[in-house]
C-alpha cells in the first residue's frame, strides 16, 4: 500500500476509535449534570449516588475520548500536509476555535468536578459538570462545522494558490455543518441513554441495588425516547442537506442509479454495481424520496450515472451504511418507546425479556454511529474537500510509507491496548454497582468557600 | 504593528505558558516514583496535579491549534516533517493521559506499577522530545524546494539532545519545586532537598545551552541588533538564580514563581531570536518558513484576535480560580479517605 492508502486507513481507525468514546461523553455528560442537579434540588441521596456511579463511567470514557482526539489535532499535519496547507486558513480557524472555546473549558472544569467535591458548595459543583457538558457539546459544534465545511465548502475564495476564507459567517451559518452538529449530538444522547439503561437492564435482571437501576432506567427511557425521536428530526434535515449538496453521496445511499422526477422510496433495495442497477427494487412508494431529499414529491433526484466513474463514492459501503443506521435509528426509537412505557407502569422488573433485549440493545446505538460516519465521510470520497480538493492530492509528501505503516502498526497497537483496559474497567465499575457507603461523603461535604 | 506579528507573538505566549504548566506536571511525572516512597505518597504526588494538569494539556492543543490556524504552511510542514517525533510525543500523552484517571482504578500492586512507569515515560519523553524538537527549530531543519531532508535521527544531534536535557531538567526542578509547595512533610520535603541538588546540573546544562546555543543557531543576531530584548534572556538568567536563592532559603513557592519566570523567558528567547523565521531552512535561508511567507490571509487572522481576545482572558480567569480553589497542600489522609481521587 502506498502512504495515500495507509494514511486513509489509519485516519478511518483513529477517527472511529476516537467516536466509540464521544458520542458517550457528549450524552453521559448531560445525564449526570442532570442527576447531580436532582441532588442538589431535593437533597435526595439515591441522586448523590446516581451521580458518583455514572460520573465514574463516565470519567474512564471521557479520558480515552480526551487522549484519543489529540491525535486527530496531529494527524491532519503529519499524513494530510497538502491538505493543511491548502484549506488551513479556513479549516484551522473553527480548530483553534474549539480549543479555545470548549476545550479549555471542558477540561479545566473536570479537574473541579473530580477534585472538588470537598471544595467548593453543592451548587458550584453541580454547575461545574453542567460546564463540562456544556462544553463538550459546545465541542462538537466546532469540530462539525469544520467537518461540515469539508462535506458543503462555503464562504471561500481559490486565491494566492489555496482556499481562503473570505466569509467566516458563512461557515458558521453552514446548513451542513448545523445539521451535522445537530445529528451528531442527539445520536450521542442516543448512545449514552441506551448505555444507562443496558447496565441498569443488567443489574434489574441480577436484583442487585434495585430501586437505583429502576430510577436509572426510568430517567434514561425518557432522555433516550426524546433524543430519538431529535435523531428522526435531524437526520431528516441532514438527508436534505445532502440531497441539496452533495447528489453523488445521496444518489449513493440510496443506490439511485437514473437521474428520475418523482423518486420513489424502494423498501428492499440490491445494489448491481457491476452492471449499474438495481438487481432488486420491491415496495416502492412513489414520489417519497423526492419527497425526502427536496420536500417536494416530483422533485428531481440525480443518478448515479450522471457522474463519472471516478467521481462517485464506493457505493456498496455507503448504501448499505445508511440503510442499516436508518434501519436502527427506528429501532431505537421502538425500544425506546416500550422501555418508557414499562418502566412507567413499573413493570420492569418482571419483564426479564426486555431487559435482557435492552442489555444487548446498549451496543446497537455505537454501530449506528459509526455507520453514520462511514456515510458521511466514504460518502464524500473521492473527494476530501467537496468539490474543491480530492482525498488523493492532499497527503503529506514528506511522509513515506514506512513511516505511516509504523504509526499505523503503533496505534492499532496502542489503541487495542487501551480498548481492552478500558473495557475492562467499564465492565468492572458497571458490574459493582453503586457505592452506598455515602456517609462518609455526605459528612463531609461542607459547603464553605465559594 | 501587523496581524502576522501579533499572531507571532501569541504564538510564542502559548508555547511558553503551555511549557510553564504542563512543566511541572511532566516534573512531578518524572519524580512520583523517586520520591514516593509508598503507594499514599505516590497518590499524593499525582494528585497534586490532579485538578489542574488536564487543562495545562490544552494549552499545547490550543497552541498547536494557533498553529494551524495562524500559519497554516508552518503546521503542514511542521508536523509531517517531525513526523516520527511526534508521534513518539502523542503516544507518550495517551498514556500519561490515561494513566493519571486509570492508575488508582485497578487495585493489584502489578497494576499500579504498570501504570507508575506509563506516568514516567509519558512525562520524560515528551519533555524530552520537545526539548529536542525545539532545539532543532532554532538551528533549522534541513529543507529546500524539494521538501525535507532528514529523519528522527537527525535530530538526534548534539545541539538537539542539549535542549532536551535542558528541557528535562527545567522541568524537574519546576516539578520538584511544584510538590515542596503542594505537599507536606515528608514528600515535601524530599522535593524541597531535591529541588536544590538538582539546581546545579540544571545550571551547568543553561550554561553551557547559552555557549553552544551562539556556535549552533543564529538566535543571537536579533539580540545583538536590538540590545533592549537581551532583557529576556538576563531576565531568564536572573529567574534561575532566583530559584537557587529562594529555595536555598526554604521559600519554595518564591522559588517555585523564579521557575515559572525562568521557563516563560527561555521560551521567549528562543522565539525572538528565530523571528521572522517560525522554522529556518539549515540548507537555504530562502526556504525557510517565516510569518509572512507562511500565514493565514490577514481576514483568518483578524477573525482569530477577535476570538482570542474575547476568550483567552476569560480561560486564564476561570484556571487562576481553579488554582486558588486547589491551593492549599494535600496530606496522605486527605487523598486516601477520598473515593474521587486519583
Amino acid at each position: 500500500m502506498d502512504a495515500l492508502a495507509l494514511s486513509r486507513l489509519q485516519f478511518a481507525v483513529t477517527a472511529m476509535f476516537h467516536f466509540i468514546f464521544v458520542p458517550l461523553t457528549l450524552g453521559l455528560s448531560i445525564m449526570v449534570a442532570y442527576m447531580e442537579s436532582r441532588y442538589v434540588s431535593t437533597n435526595d441521596a439515591m441522586y448523590l449516588k446516581m451521580t458518583k456511579f455514572w460520573g465514574k463511567l463516565f470519567l474512564i470514557n471521557f479520558a480515552l475520548g480526551v487522549v484519543t482526539g489529540i491525535t486527530m489535532e496531529f494527524q491532519f499535519g503529519m499524513n494530510w500536509a497538502e491538505y493543511s496547507k491548502y484549506v488551513g486558513d479556513i479549516f484551522g480557524a473553527p480548530l483553534a476555535i474549539e480549543a479555545t472555546v470548549a476545550f479549555f473549558l471542558e477540561s479545566s472544569f473536570i479537574g473541579l468536578w473530580i477534585f472538588g467535591w470537598n471544595k467548593v458548595s453543592k451548587k458550584v459543583h453541580a454547575l461545574s459538570i453542567w460546564l463540562v457538558a456544556i462544553a463538550t457539546n459546545l465541542s462538537a459544534l466546532w469540530i462539525l462545522l469544520a467537518n461540515g465545511w469539508m462535506q458543503h465548502p462555503v464562504g471561500f475564495v481559490l486565491r494566492n494558490g489555496r482556499a481562503e476564507m473570505v466569509d467566516f459567517t458563512a461557515m458558521l451559518t453552514n446548513g451542513y455543518g448545523l445539521a451535522e452538529f445537530f445529528h451528531t449530538v442527539v445520536s450521542g444522547y442516543v448512545v449514552a441513554a441506551f448505555f444507562v439503561m443496558g447496565i441498569s437492564a443488567w443489574h434489574l435482571l441480577k436484583k442487585s441495588s434495585v430501586p437505583f437501576f429502576k430510577a436509572s432506567f426510568r430517567m434514561a427511557a425518557s432522555f433516550g425516547l426524546a433524543s430519538t425521536l431529535m435523531v428522526l428530526i435531524a437526520g431528516d434535515f441532514q438527508a436534505a442537506q445532502v440531497a441539496g449538496t452533495q447528489p453523488a453521496k445521496f444518489a449513493a445511499m440510496e443506490s439511485v442509479w437514473d437521474t428520475q422526477k418523482a423518486a420513489p422510496l424502494n423498501l428492499l433495495v440490491m445494489p448491481d454495481v457491476a452492471d449499474e442497477k438495481n438487481s432488486t427494487e420491491v415496495a416502492g412508494i412513489p414520489g417519497l424520496l423526492s419527497f425526502l431529499a427536496f420536500h417536494d414529491s416530483g422533485a428531481e433526484i440525480k443518478g448515479l450515472k450522471d457522474f463519472s466513474k471516478e467521481d462517485r463514492p464506493p457505493i456498496l459501503p455507503t448504501f448499505i451504511s445508511f440503510r442499516a443506521m436508518t434501519a436502527l435509528g427506528m429501532l431505537f426509537i421502538l425500544l425506546s418507546l416500550v422501555a418508557l412505557i414499562i418502566a412507567r407502569r413499573d413493570k420492569l422488573e418482571s419483564s426479564h425479556g426486555f431487559l435482557k433485549l435492552m442489555f444487548f440493545a446498549m451496543f446497537l446505538p455505537y454501530i449506528a454511529a459509526q455507520l453514520g460516519w462511514i456515510v458521511a465521510e466514504v460518502g464524500r470520497q473521492p473527494w476530501i474537500v467537496y468539490g474543491v480538493l480530492k482525498t488523493a492530492d492532499a497527503v503529506s509528501k514528506a511522509v513515506s510509507p514506512v513511516q505511516v505503516w509504523a504509526s499505523l502498526i503503533g496505534f492499532t497497537l496502542v489503541y487495542g491496548l487501551l480498548a481492552f483496559v478500558d473495557i475492562y474497567l467499564l465492565t468492572k465499575f458497571a458490574k459493582k454497582g453503586p457505592d452506598d457507603d455515602l456517609s462518609v461523603l455526605i459528612a463531609s461535604s461542607r459547603t464553605q468557600g465559594v | 504593528m501587523g496581524f502576522q506579528v501579533l499572531w507571532f507573538i501569541l504564538w510564542g505566549v502559548l508555547w511558553a505558558v503551555y511549557f510553564m504548566l504542563d512543566g511541572f506536571d511532566f516534573g512531578v511525572g518524572m519524580l512520583q516514583r523517586f520520591l514516593g516512597r509508598d503507594n499514599a505518597e505516590k497518590r499524593v504526588i499525582i494528585n497534586s496535579i490532579g485538578p489542574v494538569w488536564d487543562g495545562n494539556e490544552v494549552w499545547l492543543i490550543t497552541a498547536g491549534g494557533a498553529t494551524f490556524a495562524a500559519f497554516p504552511t508552518t503546521y503542514a510542514l511542521m508536523f509531517s516533517y517531525l513526523y516520527s517525533a511526534l508521534l513518539i510525543i502523542l503516544f507518550a500523552l495517551i498514556f500519561r493521559g490515561v494513566a493519571f484517571e486509570f492508575r488508582g482504578k485497578g487495585g493489584s500492586r502489578a497494576w499500579e506499577s504498570a501504570w507508575d512507569a506509563a506516568i514516567f515515560l509519558g512525562s520524560f519523553v515528551p519533555a524530552l522530545l520537545f526539548g529536542v524538537a525545539f532545539g532543532n527549530i532554532f538551528q533549522g531543519l534541513p529543507m529546500d524546494g524539494s521538501g525535507y531532508h532528514g529523519t528522527l535521527f537527525t535530530l538526534l544531534n548534539p545541539y538537539g539532545l542539549l535542549t532536551g536535557v535542558l528541557f528535562v531538567l527545567l522541568f524537574i526542578e519546576h516539578g520538584a519545586l511544584w510538590l515542596a509547595v503542594k505537599t507536606k512533610d515528608n514528600i515535601s520535603e524530599r522535593a524541597g532537598k531535591l529541588a536544590n541538588r538538582m539546581w546545579v546540573p540544571l545550571l551547568v546544562v543553561a550554561v553551557a545551552f547559552l555557549i553552544f546555543t551562539y556556535f549552533a543557531t543564529n538566535l543571537y543576531a536579533n539580540f545583538l541588533g536590538n540590545i533592549i530584548l537581551l532583557a529576556v534572556p538576563v531576565l531568564a538568567v536572573l529567574a534561575l538564580l532566583g530559584i537557587k536563592v529562594f529555595g536555598a532559603k526554604g521559600q519554595y513557592l518564591a522559588a517555585f514563581y523564579a521557575s515559572c519566570i525562568t521557563i516563560v523567558m527561555v521560551t521567549f528567547t528562543g522565539v525572538i531570536g528565530l523571528y521572522p523565521n517560525l522554522i529556518p531552512s539549515s540548507m537555504d535561508p530562502n526556504y525557510s518558513l517565516t510569518i509572512f511567507n507562511s500565514s493565514s490571509s490577514i481576514y483568518t487572522l483578524k477573525i482569530m484576535t477577535v476570538v482570542a481576545l474575547i476568550f483567552v482572558p476569560i480561560v486564564i480567569a476561570y484556571q487562576v480560580w481553579i488554582y486558588w480553589i486547589f491551593r492549599r497542600p494535600i496530606a496522605a489522609d486527605e487523598i486516601m479517605s477520598d473515593k474521587e481521587a486519583y
